[in-house]
């Protein structure tokens, strides 16, 4: 469990890391992926959860079956495309 | 043993829906500077297995209002009839309604939204309120969304033959989630969730076991009146050449209740035409005990804390789904643009590694086989679009 523990928070640095990365290297990186170029990201096929009451309901069943719980969603998907 | 009869995991769906709620506001946002799109969908939930059946409707409408807030109400309902394997060992089958009602809006400025939603579900030996928050931020040429959120929750837990019988529990949750466009044909997300809950945590009806003389008693559970989790996801999704797209999914989780768990998840969508969308997706899950879980105890009160819910043992589930989706534009009709039909089924077969099936009866106290249960679980939904 303490191995779990450990496994996640040093998971989340690294996420950090990156959110820190990004954050900090906007001013000298440039967006590489240009507006134009993100029809296939746009396509509904793309989406983390195309339909989020349905999928709510699977993240439902399996959450009173198993102990887990959070970081379930990604209802959505995502580009910013528009 | 009337009281007892409503044994089993249906006093915590209240608040495990509020978890769903508050992680799927996370998501929502993951969309970033655009409001969810006008829809109302109609969905009719089957679910049965392990002895209980639970179906119902939900529907959800969402409107909005000079592009720049989205407002939506969803209504949802549980029938359950259980007669699951702590119903039939312990008490006696029963059957009762949930319902659950939320309400939200989203408000868009420019790169921001800020997302809003209250819920609120009712049983009859159980109630929860939830309020949840959460804001987002697109930047780096719309190529990084941001997000953060927060929930809260109140429970207030009855017993059903004990009117004197009430108790609380409240419930935190703090998230935090990145997505990233990796490239045109790829993106990545990234998802922290942190959970804690204080309070009267145990279902009032269930019991654990402990050896006694030649066989074993009952006595009730013991909960710790606080935990705290932690679940981070990764998720990825790839565009593929010939227009499908695969995502995979990893999810670690921890609990101060000694808990750990594992989540792999990969599916593929393939779409046929304009019309049609098929989904198939597989779905691994491990998990070990909680440190104050037995199947069987050494005595009455062996320890402190005492849980005998198959849902804090050691346990694996495998999850395989397919679905279908058919949409259609809706070129003659004035107030809206589309509809979809949808039909999801998944398979979930469960195995337990220290939970035994009591009902089996001609064998050694403790020696009983080890249980385990399969699920079926449908979706059909319509969904229109406007």
């Amino acid at each position: 469990m303490l191995n779990q523990f450990i496994k996640i928070k040093s998971l989340l640095r690294v996420v950090l890391l990156l959110c820190l990365t990004v954050l900090t290297g906007c001013s000298s990186i440039q967006p590489w992926v240009k507006p134009y170029e993100r029809q296939n990201i746009a396509d509904p096929i793309m989406a983390f959860s195309r339909d989020p009451v349905s999928d709510n309901y699977m993240h439902h069943v399996f959450q009173a079956r198993e102990a887990a719980r959070g970081s379930e969603g990604t209802a959505g998907g995502g580009c910013g495309c528009n | 043993m009337a009281v007892i009869r409503r044994a089993l995991s249906f006093m915590p769906v209240s608040r495990l829906l509020f978890t769903v709620i508050s992680g799927c506001l996370l998501c929502i946002e993951v969309t970033g500077a655009v409001l969810p799109e006008d829809r109302a969908d109609a969905l009719y939930h089957y679910y049965s297995g392990g002895g209980v059946d639970i179906q119902g409707p939900s529907i959800l409408v969402r409107k909005s209002i000079k592009d720049k807030v989205s407002v939506s109400a969803n209504y949802y309902i549980d029938n359950v009839s259980s007669a699951s394997i702590d119903v039939v060992t312990t008490a006696s089958a029963y059957t009762e309604k949930r319902k659950e009602t939320s309400v939200g809006a989203d408000y868009l400025n420019e790169k921001t939204n800020m997302s809003f939603n209250f819920t609120q579900s009712d049983e009859n030996d159980f109630s929860a309120r939830s309020a949840h928050f959460s804001v987002s931020q697109d930047f780096f040429g719309d190529l990084t969304t941001l997000n953060m959120g927060y929930s809260q929750g109140w429970d207030e837990v009855g017993k059903r033959g004990e009117p004197e019988f009430s108790e609380e529990a409240d419930r935190r949750h703090f998230r935090l989630g990145l997505s990233q466009i990796l490239t045109k044909d790829s993106l990545i997300n990234f998802s922290w969730e942190t959970i804690t809950d204080e309070g009267f945590l145990n279902n009032p009806y269930r019991s654990v076991r402990y050896i006694d003389g030649g066989g074993y008693s009952y006595q009730a559970e013991r909960y710790p009146s606080t935990r705290t989790s932690d679940a981070l996801a990764i998720r990825g999704m790839y565009y593929l050449p010939y227009r499908a797209s695969l995502k995979l999914e990893y999810k670690l989780f921890s609990d101060t209740w000694g808990i750990g768990a594992d989540t792999i998840e990969v599916a593929y969508v393939h779409p046929m035409g304009d019309e049609w969308i098929f989904d198939f997706k597989i779905r691994q899950y491990d998990q070990n005990k909680a440190d104050f879980y037995s199947d069987l105890f050494s005595q009455i009160d062996a320890q402190n804390f005492l849980a005998r819910d198959k849902e804090l043992s050691t346990f694996s589930s495998l999850t395989i789904g397919i679905g279908a989706s058919y949409a259609e534009e809706l070129k003659d009709w004035v107030h809206f643009d589309s509809y979809s039909v949808n039909l999801n089924l998944d398979f979930i077969q469960f195995d337990y590694d220290d939970f035994r099936d009591l009902r089996v009866e001609d064998t050694a106290v403790g020696e009983e086989p080890l249980y385990g249960f399969n699920a079926n679980v449908v979706r059909l939904f319509f969904s229109v679009f406007y």
